[in-house]
């Protein structure tokens, strides 16, 4: 018989299904309007503990006026998935926000290279990690938008991401073939910037999904930003688009420009010089901190911030850049 | 005399060679997507391109930054999810992924995730991304990195994404996918292939100039030579037309060399 061996990772969220089918029958269905503000949204719906799931691609249709909200209002002790975590990551990082993560993409921001200071922060010793792969990451999500405890894959076997991993190796009742069952992965709060969405949180995304159509219904409460609120007949003409329903959503805000410096697929392109100049003043520690204060701390809103960094003549240049004008 | 070239522009341009029309690739960003697109405006026009964000075929307009990035799916056939992308590669329909380097083996093994201690890491990075999942999933493996004996290490400090394990049998052992596993590696130095039973590293191809003695001198492990290895042909000047004029304008990745 096979010798199955198991991760000596940890499982940082919920995974009693009974507890977890509770709480979504609560939620409310009905057709209400949830618009609020950013700050708001941030003092309601996020506490000091939680563990969150950031939609998009690390530097592509990411929440950046929630993140960086979060580290206004100082929340502590969350936990994160690292699901290419790249300039989420670095924000989060800058703030103490978590202290725990399960990680299959951090501390990089692709080719631009690797932040200092999220590297510094993840080598303290002081950040729970469990190790998993991009793949890992989506299913687990996919098995709590299913409503199962896990599902089984064939990725990870037989290396060390597995070895630090919360995985399980399992036999299949059918085949008898080794797989790894990967836990659901339920957030407390994910927060996700769409394209368009309705004041009752119908949205739409142009482009890549990434994960959060499963990430939305995977979440005990969901908080969306959206370039532009569209009228709820929109959404009806057009119910193909609808990629994550209202009754998954608890907040909604507008905000416009709202993934930069990351890039908004067919709307604008990733400030490719502020996100090296961030990379940059990670490298002094009093340049750090008057950048951070500048862009993050000083700003009373995400509009503060970009006007900082050009306002509308940078996103007018950010437009023509995507669209190769 | 054909033109001068750098390091970057063999690797890239012997990686392209190494994508027959028709495959599936799924590439990274830098080396392999550069290798991908020059594949993609030679000898094969027909090479369908896949991101594990989400990206479908697309007719790549210029080099992206992010597997994410809106580049991806330029003039594509299908924006998607992770898990679709993913799932692709698990039922078997993608030929071939294409890594960038960081440690590696004699097995293939890589290391991208940190360097001494796990719970107090000398150095973090990033992890597996989805290279563990494309190193797993996917039929073939194949790593373009430069060659030294940094890189080339006789233990990985941490096994991110398999090759083929210890050995042998062991890849297919462990649950992976039978069949799959390391096909090429593409160095600055030489083109390496895996022994057919014992799975370790072995030379096929020299890249014009260089030597046994720069295989043995950039490695921290004892690299098998294949009786019968051949030279590898330099670029030709059209291939470095296309790469420089039409691959890599900004020189992103050619100008790294």
């Amino acid at each position: 018989m096979a010798d199955l061996k198991s991760g000596r990772g940890e499982i940082f969220t919920e995974l009693n299904s009974d507890n977890l089918r509770k709480h979504f029958r609560k939620k409310n269905k009905k057709l209400v309007n949830k618009e609020t503000t950013v700050t708001e949204a941030v003092k309601d719906y996020i506490k000091d503990g939680d563990y969150i799931s950031v939609g998009g691609f690390g530097g592509v249709r990411i929440p950046t006026a929630i993140l960086h909200e979060i580290l206004r209002q100082e929340k502590k002790d969350l936990g994160f998935s690292g699901h290419v975590s790249t300039h989420d990551c670095q924000i989060l990082s800058a703030g103490k926000s978590f202290n725990r993560c399960d990680a299959a993409y951090i501390v990089g921001l692709e080719a631009r290279g690797l932040s200092r200071h999220a590297r510094k922060v993840f080598q303290s010793g002081n950040i729970k990690v469990t190790e998993w792969s991009n793949a890992a990451l989506s299913w687990r999500f996919k098995a709590a938008a299913m409503g199962l405890p896990f599902l089984p894959a064939k990725t990870m076997l037989g290396t060390d991401t597995f070895e630090y991993s919360a995985g399980k190796e399992i036999l299949c009742p059918f085949t008898g073939e080794k797989l790894l069952a990967l836990p659901a992965l339920h957030p407390d709060v994910a927060v996700i910037h769409v394209h368009r969405a309705d004041v009752y949180g119908n949205c739409q995304i142009d482009g890549i999904i990434v994960a959060d159509d499963d990430i939305a219904k995977a979440a005990k409460k969901v908080i969306i930003t959206t370039e532009k609120i569209i009228d709820n007949e929109e959404i009806r003409n057009d119910p193909g688009k609808t990629i994550i329903p209202f009754w998954l959503v608890d907040a909604v805000i507008e905000v416009p420009f709202g993934s930069y410096p990351g890039n908004m697929p067919g709307e604008y392109f990733s400030d490719e010089e502020h996100l090296f100049e961030w990379l940059k003043v990670e490298n002094d520690e009093a340049e750090f901190e008057e950048f951070l204060s500048k862009n993050i701390y000083s700003c009373s809103d995400f509009n503060e911030y970009i006007t900082k960094n050009g306002g509308i003549e940078k996103m007018r240049k950010l437009r023509r850049l995507e669209k190769f004008i | 005399m054909s033109i001068e070239y750098n390091n970057m522009e063999l690797m890239i341009t012997i990686a392209a060679r190494n994508l027959e029309d028709g495959a599936v690739v799924i590439v990274g960003t830098g080396v392999p997507c550069a290798a991908a697109m020059l594949a993609q405006k030679t000898k094969s026009p027909n090479l369908t391109i896949l991101f594990e964000a989400g990206g479908v075929a697309p007719q790549l307009p210029a080099m992206p930054i992010s597997v994410g990035d809106s580049r991806t799916t330029h003039r594509g056939i299908k924006a998607t999810t992770m898990a679709d992308i993913m799932e692709m590669c698990q039922a078997g329909l993608v030929d071939y992924c294409f890594l960038g380097g960081a440690q590696i083996d004699k097995y293939g093994n890589m290391n991208s995730t940190v360097i001494g201690d796990y719970y107090k890491p000398k150095t973090r990075f990033p992890g597996s991304g989805g290279a563990n999942d494309l190193a797993s999933l996917t039929w073939r493996t194949m790593v373009v990195c430069p060659q030294s004996q940094r890189r080339f290490t006789d233990k990985v400090d941490f096994i991110t994404t398999p090759g083929y394990l210890t050995g042998g049998n062991s890849r297919e052992e462990a649950g992976l996918p039978k069949g799959t596993g390391p096909y090429r590696v593409i160095t600055d130095i030489g083109v390496y292939g895996y022994h057919d039973e014992s799975k370790e590293m072995e030379l096929l191809f020299l890249n014009p100039g260089k030597t046994i003695v720069d295989v043995r001198e950039n490695s921290g492990f004892e690299i098998l030579i294949a009786e019968n290895h051949g030279i590898i042909e330099p670029p030709t000047d059209e291939e470095l037309r296309i790469l420089r004029e039409e691959v890599d304008p900004d020189k992103i990745i050619i100008g790294r060399s």
